[in-house]
């Protein structure tokens, strides 16, 4: 974006670094590639255009804002990224991340690709598909619609919005073969990929989802995705969330999350990937009785940088929000997690928990924790915790001391800390992938 | 049967070791013989679990002086993996809670790493879960146990027993006990006792380090020392623990006193 400055208060007005001024041009830079990609005419041209506006108003973060003091985004800013384009993936390539006795839709680079998804036989009242097959008043009512839209890397996916995964259950539809929506990456250059996703679950309806960002190479990109998921009164939905991108990309995510009286949302998010990652989770109450359980898993190593910010806007009497979010880090990674909690006056006799515990396998590992609970309502349960430990020379020798090596030890110590959130996974095969790569 | 021709099992002399260079240990001397069972009691803070963890290798405790023979081989020299798979086996006073890892998996696991080093093959899961089906018996242990996460959720009674349920199935040549008996019910200390004693064999032997008389009247030793100060200041029969219950341990210390 340009700025107009008249002559008139030239001399008054503050010198825009030239650092400042490199990151707005990449702002721009990435709002063209964005725009770059979409189809020429399509009913989302409105959302597109109101979301590229919110952008322009916008600055790229830098570590002077609160939100991304831990997080540097400088190494982004030296990558030199193109549009994401159409790739054609076989079958075996991603078959070792394909997951039985599920429904697959996957996105290739962003892009919808039919021929590797495999929808199966579904009852008629749910719709699983690209937004293809979503109605019009689907897309009015709800894609874009989340609160928090106008966040900078939020509109930037909306202003390149051209197509995303869909998933609606009808009301009472109780669906119990879960949904992996498996985003693919693979890129022989650098480029921007934005892949988004819409779940809705209406009246007394179920879903499992699982969103799964996988890559096919050890390339550079960038991966700006968006999650919006809606649960209706009574609905529920269990959302595991993988994020296992590339060791060289950089990922920034979204998950917003509308939560209708007495519904109840599971997300379980872990996150192995990328040189740098950011994870947005923003749970929205909004009626009574709402039920919120988030369990996060961060495991970093090298010069990984893992970041999770989540909040919880609890607003109505009797919600109640638990979260659980464990940091593995190695070498001389990075971990962050801020976590938020709103209870306003309106969210009486509403209970919420937050624990966060990271365990430090090198001497130069580091982690930034911060809970955040702003609490107005006087009738309420809050509790936070944050933990920091290694390994203790206690717990491994007890294992030696059974005949078990020091490694091994090491090894299932680490299995058993992770374990608390590997185990909410419902799906056996994914729990064992993943454990594996711990 | 103990005999003058037994096997020595573990002999200790004129053992020091420090904990963060503050000297706990200040000549241990002991020579325990295959078939025995012996005591080691004292008051608190007279080195009878620092004792316990330098022969099990922990590795926050520096041994500084002193030899300990196990075997015939110097067991300061093998790291704490190496002296569990060579027989050495230490009942914990706080057992670790695993999560994730099931107590039968954790089993096989610790089995197996002995058979390797004895040079045998690996039991599959079926044999094995034959092999534990019979030691659960000796602990009074559920079979339902097995699938839980090693002690997780386990009350203090039944962390024991888990303990004595791994040494029956690790089946050690020197088995110590570190106050397996403090925070035990009667009825617990029944079964970790029994267990026990259903464990020694004239192969074998067992050190059991206690502050309590109680669990004594259950396990019968051979030979009871009264550890002071980071030595053994007394060695006498079964009827020591007994003298030492009801007068308590002021007259030994004060004898060791006038002694010195």
């Amino acid at each position: 974006m340009s700025i107009q400055v008249s002559p008139a208060n030239l001399e008054f007005s503050k010198p825009v670094s030239s650092a400042a001024q490199a990151r707005a041009a990449y702002l721009t830079k990435l709002l063209h590639l964005a725009q770059s990609t979409v189809a020429e005419t399509s009913e989302l041209q409105a959302l597109r255009d109101h979301a590229a506006l919110r952008v322009q108003e916008q600055t790229f973060p830098s570590t002077r804002d609160e939100e991304w003091r831990f997080t540097d985004l400088s190494d982004l800013l030296a990558v030199e990224l193109a549009a994401a384009e159409r790739s054609a993936v076989t079958p075996d390539a991603i078959a070792r991340f394909v997951l039985p006795d599920t429904a697959r839709l996957v996105f290739v680079n962003g892009f919808y690709a039919p021929e590797l998804s495999d929808l199966g036989t579904f009852p008629a009242r749910l719709t699983v598909g690209n937004l293809s097959s979503a109605s019009d008043q689907q897309l009015q009512t709800y894609l874009g619609q989340q609160s928090g839209a106008e966040e900078v890397f939020t509109a930037l996916n909306t202003a390149g919005l051209s197509d995303a995964g869909f998933v609606f259950a009808a009301k009472n539809l109780v669906v119990d073969r879960p949904i992996h929506l498996l985003f693919v990456s693979t890129a022989s250059q650098p480029v921007l990929i934005q892949p988004r996703c819409l779940v809705v679950a209406e009246p007394n309806s179920s879903l499992t989802v699982i969103e799964d960002h996988i890559s096919l190479g050890e390339s550079v990109y960038f991966t700006n995705s968006v999650a919006e998921i809606w649960l209706a009164d009574n609905a529920q939905i269990t959302h595991t969330r993988i994020q296992r991108d590339s060791q060289s990309a950089f990922h920034i995510g979204k998950t917003a999350v509308s939560q209708a009286r007495s519904s109840r949302y599971t997300c379980t998010a872990v996150s192995f990937g990328a040189r740098l990652s950011r994870h947005n989770l923003n749970i929205y109450q909004t009626g009574e009785q709402t039920e919120t359980a988030l369990n996060g898993l961060t495991v970093l190593k090298g010069e990984q940088v893992g970041d999770t910010h989540s909040s919880i806007a609890l607003s109505k009497p009797y919600g109640t929000s638990r979260q659980v979010h464990k940091c593995i880090i190695d070498d001389r990674a990075h971990g962050i997690f801020n976590g938020k909690v709103f209870v306003p006056k309106a969210a009486q006799l509403t209970d919420a928990g937050q624990l966060n515990r990271t365990l430090l396998l090198s001497p130069k590992a580091r982690v930034d924790t911060k809970p955040q609970l702003e609490i107005v309502a006087d009738n309420v349960k809050c509790t936070h915790g944050a933990t920091v430990g290694q390994l203790e020379t206690d717990e491994l020798f007890y294992l030696q001391s059974r005949g078990i090596d020091a490694s091994s030890a090491r090894k299932l110590l680490v299995y058993a800390f992770a374990y608390e959130i590997l185990s909410q996974i419902p799906l056996e095969s994914l729990r064992q992938s993943l454990t594996s790569q711990l | 049967m103990i005999t003058e021709t037994s096997e020595t099992i573990l002999s200790v002399k004129d053992l020091t070791a420090n904990v963060d260079n503050t000297p706990i240990l200040k000549g241990m001397n002991l020579e325990i013989k295959a078939g025995e069972i012996h005591a080691i009691m004292g008051p608190n803070g007279s080195g009878k679990s620092t004792f316990s963890k330098v022969l099990a290798g922990h590795p926050d405790y520096e041994v500084t002086g002193g030899e300990v023979t196990y075997l015939g081989q110097n067991l300061l020299e093998l790291d704490p993996e190496e002296r569990a798979r060579s027989g050495v086996f230490l009942a914990f006073q706080y057992p670790l809670e695993i999560p994730g890892v099931s107590n039968l998996d954790f089993l096989r696991v610790a089995y197996n790493s002995k058979r390797k080093h004895a040079g045998l093959e690996e039991l599959d899961a079926f044999d094995f879960d034959d092999l534990v089906e019979q030691k659960l018996e000796i602990v009074k242990m559920d079979a339902s146990f097995l699938n839980r996460s090693v002690n997780e959720g386990f009350s203090g009674g039944e962390k024991k027993r888990n303990e004595i349920l791994q040494m029956a199935v690790l089946e050690p040549k020197l088995a110590i006990l570190d106050e397996t008996d403090s925070g035990l019910d009667i009825d617990a200390l029944r079964i970790v006792a029994n267990g026990v004693n259903q464990l020694s064999t004239p192969d074998n032997a067992m050190l059991i380090i206690t502050h309590y008389q109680r669990l004594l009247e259950y396990i019968v030793p051979d030979y009871v020392h009264v550890m002071a100060n980071g030595r053994i200041i007394r060695t006498g029969g079964k009827e020591l623990a007994l003298e030492l219950e009801e007068r308590g341990y002021d007259w030994v210390l004060e004898a060791e006193a006038v002694a010195s």
